[in-house]
């Protein structure tokens, strides 16, 4: 059994313990809000080039059309980027993205597709370079950006366009976690090039002729590229949102999970003390008795 | 009867609800949107938006950095690039990111920097202008 000083110490340092998670989960919730303010801020920009995407993307004719919208023709070779956060301390939150990603990524290879990694953030990068050391084309943190704003993302848009471009992949994917509660966040895959237009959103409203200025071409070759910057832009938002959440959560249930263990400990501790306490009497009665 | 009108950024939704009539610095010329105006799709060069919330009201001005228009059924709907309002435009602090952006121009290293010099240089330009009337 553990000597009194010895469970004396343990209480003592599951107690230091809860008050750093109770600091980290209350500093969570401080961030949770802004950020989950942030996210729904950006979400009608989204959605309304979602849906000015959706209506042009049907009239233009696929001739005609940037290879961002159709595609290279091909899909040997796929860019997977991944966005985690910085810290750690929230649950499984960067876990469940990146298992996400590799599970893709080992399902593509098994079909003899070319894989490639660009990563944003510290956390995705200890466990894909374990599987795919070689295919990480690109890996950037957040250490130096104290509010990710659109023109970050946009630098992002910007050099996977130009890596688009040269011709280093012909379909990419974004992995995030999409915001719904502090509770619940789902990593989530989205495809960002060739864009994806959804025949069924537009079916229902068909606005007759519209004029283009310019042309429906030029207008699409400046939207396309402004849409994946977007959706890099939201998909972060709502990271930062997700890991929020998560942290708070994560905390929240280590605070509890310590509180237990402080119980348990502290019950031990009694019952020990006692015992002592009982064996010393033992001790100087027997003693007594046999004089 | 009025126009629906929403202004967008990335980073918030600026402006939702309805006005009399809304003017857009379109690439192709300036044009005025008042309800049940024909569908179409403009891309906007950087500008001001002249905003009429009631017929014969002052014009609200709000300085837009590119971005598209589009009018359907529905109303008009603006998606900024950046938007400020011209009241809100800091003169001085325009003044040092416009010689900033003088300088980045000469200092470019490669065309594709060049242009993308430039073309924040001639946004920051037209701000200016729009700041000064």
């Amino acid at each position: 059994m553990a000597s009194l000083k010895e469970l004396k110490n343990r209480i003592s340092s599951v107690k230091s313990t809860q008050k750093i998670t109770k600091a980290k989960k209350m500093v969570a919730a401080a961030k949770l809000r802004r950020a989950q303010e942030a996210a729904e801020a950006a979400r009608p920009y989204a959605e309304k080039m979602e849906a000015v995407l959706a209506s042009l993307g049907q009239r233009v004719t696929p001739a005609t059309a940037s290879p961002l919208l159709t595609g290279t023709g091909k899909t040997d070779s796929y860019l997977l980027v991944v966005a985690t956060s910085d810290r750690g301390l929230a649950g499984a939150f960067n876990a469940n993205i990146v298992k996400k990603a590799l599970a893709a990524a080992e399902q593509l290879r098994a079909h003899g597709k070319t894989v490639k990694f660009y990563l944003l953030g510290k956390k995705g990068r200890a466990v894909i370079n374990r599987r795919f050391a070689d295919d990480i084309v690109h890996f950037q943190d957040f250490s130096d950006i104290r509010n990710v704003d659109f023109d970050y993302a946009k630098a992002v848009a910007d050099d996977i366009l130009v890596r688009f471009r040269n011709g280093e992949f012909d379909v990419a994917q974004f992995y995030f976690s999409k915001f719904q509660s502090a509770l619940v966040q789902n990593p989530t895959e989205q495809q960002i090039i060739p864009a994806p237009v959804s025949s069924e959103a537009d079916g229902e409203r068909e606005t007759g002729p519209v004029e283009y200025e310019p042309s429906e071409e030029e207008i699409l070759d400046k939207l396309l590229p402004r849409n994946i910057a977007v959706q890099i832009f939201t998909g972060l938002l709502e990271n930062a949102a997700s890991e929020q959440g998560a942290s708070m959560t994560a905390m929240d249930n280590a605070t509890r999970n310590a509180g237990d263990l402080i119980n348990d400990l502290t019950i031990q501790y009694n019952r020990t003390r006692q015992a002592v306490i009982t064996t010393e009497l033992v001790e100087i009665i027997s003693g007594a008795e046999a004089l | 009867m009025a126009l629906n009108f929403e202004l967008v950024s990335p980073e918030k939704q600026l402006r939702s609800g309805s006005v009399h009539q809304v003017v857009v610095p379109g690439a192709e010329g300036d044009f005025a949107v008042l309800e049940n105006h024909a569908p179409m799709m403009s891309t906007i060069r950087p500008g001001a938006i002249d905003v009429y919330e009631r017929e014969g009201a002052p014009a609200e001005r709000i300085f837009i950095e590119g971005g598209f228009a589009e009018v359907n059924d529905k109303g008009l709907t603006i998606l900024a690039e950046r938007a400020e309002p011209v009241s809100e435009i800091d003169a001085g602090a325009l003044a040092t990111e416009i010689e900033e952006a003088e300088r980045t121009v000469a200092s470019a290293a490669s065309d594709a920097e060049r242009t993308q010099a430039e073309t924040r240089l001639a946004a920051l330009r037209a701000k200016r202008d729009v700041a000064a009337n």
